[in-house]
């Protein structure tokens, strides 16, 4: 048990609620409210009287008795009357009390979340906000936009999802892959949001939705393979930079400060994921980032795996990775090649700094220098460019 | 809920198409037309003529100002509606990526306003 059960029980079960409430009231707003008032009165008596047996299901049993006490007060007869009825079956015996057994409803939640008559940055916000319990300014510093503006983004999210009639559930089977691929990109741009700018909290909360998401569809080789992904990328934070906040390359990060737990659940999920033989971008990017962990990178089955990934989903930064790859599979003039056959990319700086960097192993300095100088062009201030700047003056 | 689909394309692809595949088009019409009317779907549908003939009209402090053409020039113009009756917005989506436009212009989906008594 952590120091804090109220805020170990908003993290595990605030989504859940939430998704619970939803479905028995068909109202966002008023649901979210209720589930909020549940952990604030939680807040209040649990370090007094003790903390329930069931965290959950006291706030789902809270939470339904203030929505209950909301809608006495501010309906009409006729519409609050289909509310209680639907609100009361949720514990149908009010002696007991026990919602325990009410079925999960986050991945309809989730699903709502990130439907595509939504546009891609209001997706992760509602799903930090219902899913994740993520306050507002919480989630504006995660989106790096104002209060008012998130605010206002959310808002008019919830009020489409209403007004559009956006439905509250898991699609049917024959739109499930496409839409999956929409909740997999949400959660994993959370986790991005976080990992670029080593903001741990939203990679955290990235990485809880993704084990949800695990647990809730457990058959789902894609979700293992996202879940794999992060904690593999999430393994490794603490090396990718330094002291001075300045970028260390993965050749040069101490592999012994890697997180032996995050790699070894990792490379247990892609195994796991990638035995169900139906591949995808995940578990194959997960596959290549499991390749990393061992003492030594297995640079050959990373191209193998790159190769994979390009069959399924032809990218010019994918081959442009895999360029990478190749280098150190089998030298620097076949992954400089690779490299110069990617088309598309002329403004994308991680082609230049690749080419540069394999141009230096080929001791061609003067094209390296140059390609140096044309990927600093392209990069905004901060530790890449930093580290490019000091790339260059060293040549 | 009602939805309405509003259909965007450019004029300049009917203009420009050849006699039978435009009537072949046509023909995609009325067959989605009168499938949509089987399934119940369809509350209302009906082509506009080109904006060409469109005539704008707006009333600034008491004086009426008539101009000749559309609200927007635009790329895309409006060519038509179909109204129709879904239960939420996926199934509306499904219903207008089925009209025979969807594949070379636009079609925008809003719900209609329902005024509670």
């Amino acid at each position: 048990m952590t120091a804090d059960p109220v805020a170990e029980a908003f993290r595990e079960e605030f989504g859940r609620a939430v998704s619970i409430l939803i479905r028995a009231l068909g109202d966002f707003d008023l649901a979210e409210d209720a589930v909020q008032e549940a952990f604030a009165v939680a807040a209040e008596r649990w370090p007094r009287d003790g903390v329930p047996t069931s965290p959950g299901a006291w706030i789902v049993t809270t939470a339904r008795n203030r929505a209950i006490d909301r809608l006495r007060r501010e309906r009409t007869l006729e519409t609050k009357r289909a509310e209680l009825a639907r609100l009361t079956e949720l514990a149908p015996d009010e002696e007991d009390d026990d919602v325990s057994t009410v079925p999960d409803e986050r991945l309809a939640l989730i699903f709502t979340c990130c439907h595509p008559a939504l546009s891609v940055d209001p997706q992760g916000a509602l799903t930090l906000r219902l899913l994740g319990g993520l306050t507002t300014p919480e989630i504006a510093r995660a989106f790096l936009t104002g209060e008012a503006t998130m605010a206002q983004r959310l808002v008019r999210a919830k009020h489409k999802i209403r007004a559009a009639g956006i439905p509250f559930r898991v699609p049917p089977d024959d739109a499930l892959p496409e839409r999956l691929e929409a909740v997999l990109a949400t959660v994993y741009l959370i986790f991005n949001a976080g990992y670029s700018d080593v903001r741990n909290e939203l990679s955290a909360e990235a990485i809880r939705l993704g084990r949800t998401l695990t647990r809730l569809m457990p058959d789902e080789p894609e979700a293992l393979g996202l879940l794999a992904l992060m904690l593999l990328h999430d393994s490794r934070r603490g090396t990718r930079l330094d002291d001075q906040g300045a970028i260390v390359l993965l050749e040069d990060q101490d592999r012994s400060r890697w997180d032996e737990a995050e790699i070894e659940e990792g490379r247990a999920l892609v195994e796991s994921a990638l035995r169900r033989r139906r591949p995808g971008r995940y578990q194959l990017q997960a596959a290549i980032a499991a390749c990393h962990t061992g003492e030594t990178s297995d640079w050959p089955q990373i191209v193998l795996l790159y190769d994979e990934l390009l069959a399924l989903h032809p990218s010019p930064v994918v081959e442009l990775n895999r360029s990478v790859a190749v280098a150190m599979a089998a030298g620097p003039e076949h992954g400089l090649a690779a490299a110069d056959a990617v088309t598309g990319l002329e403004d994308y700086r991680y082609l230049h700094s690749t080419r540069a960097d394999l141009l230096l192993r080929l001791g061609r300095d003067d094209e390296a220098r140059a390609a140096y100088a044309r990927a600093l062009e392209l990069t905004p201030e901060g530790a890449e460019r930093e580290f490019l700047t000091g790339r260059l003056s060293s040549l | 809920m009602q939805y309405m689909c509003l259909i965007y394309d450019e004029e300049s692809t009917w203009a420009n198409m050849p006699e039978d595949e435009r009537n072949a088009a046509y023909a995609e019409y009325m067959t989605f037309t009168q499938a949509i009317k089987d399934s119940g779907n369809h509350v209302a549908g009906d082509a506009l003529q080109p904006i060409s003939t469109a005539t704008s009209v707006r009333v600034r402090n008491g004086e009426t100002l008539v101009t000749d053409g559309p609200f927007a020039e635009t790329k895309e113009q409006l060519g038509g509606y179909y109204l129709v009756e879904a239960k939420d917005v996926d199934e509306a989506l499904k219903i207008a990526e089925r009209i025979p436009s969807a594949r070379y212009g636009t079609i925008e989906v809003r719900p209609v306003v329902v005024w509670e008594e």
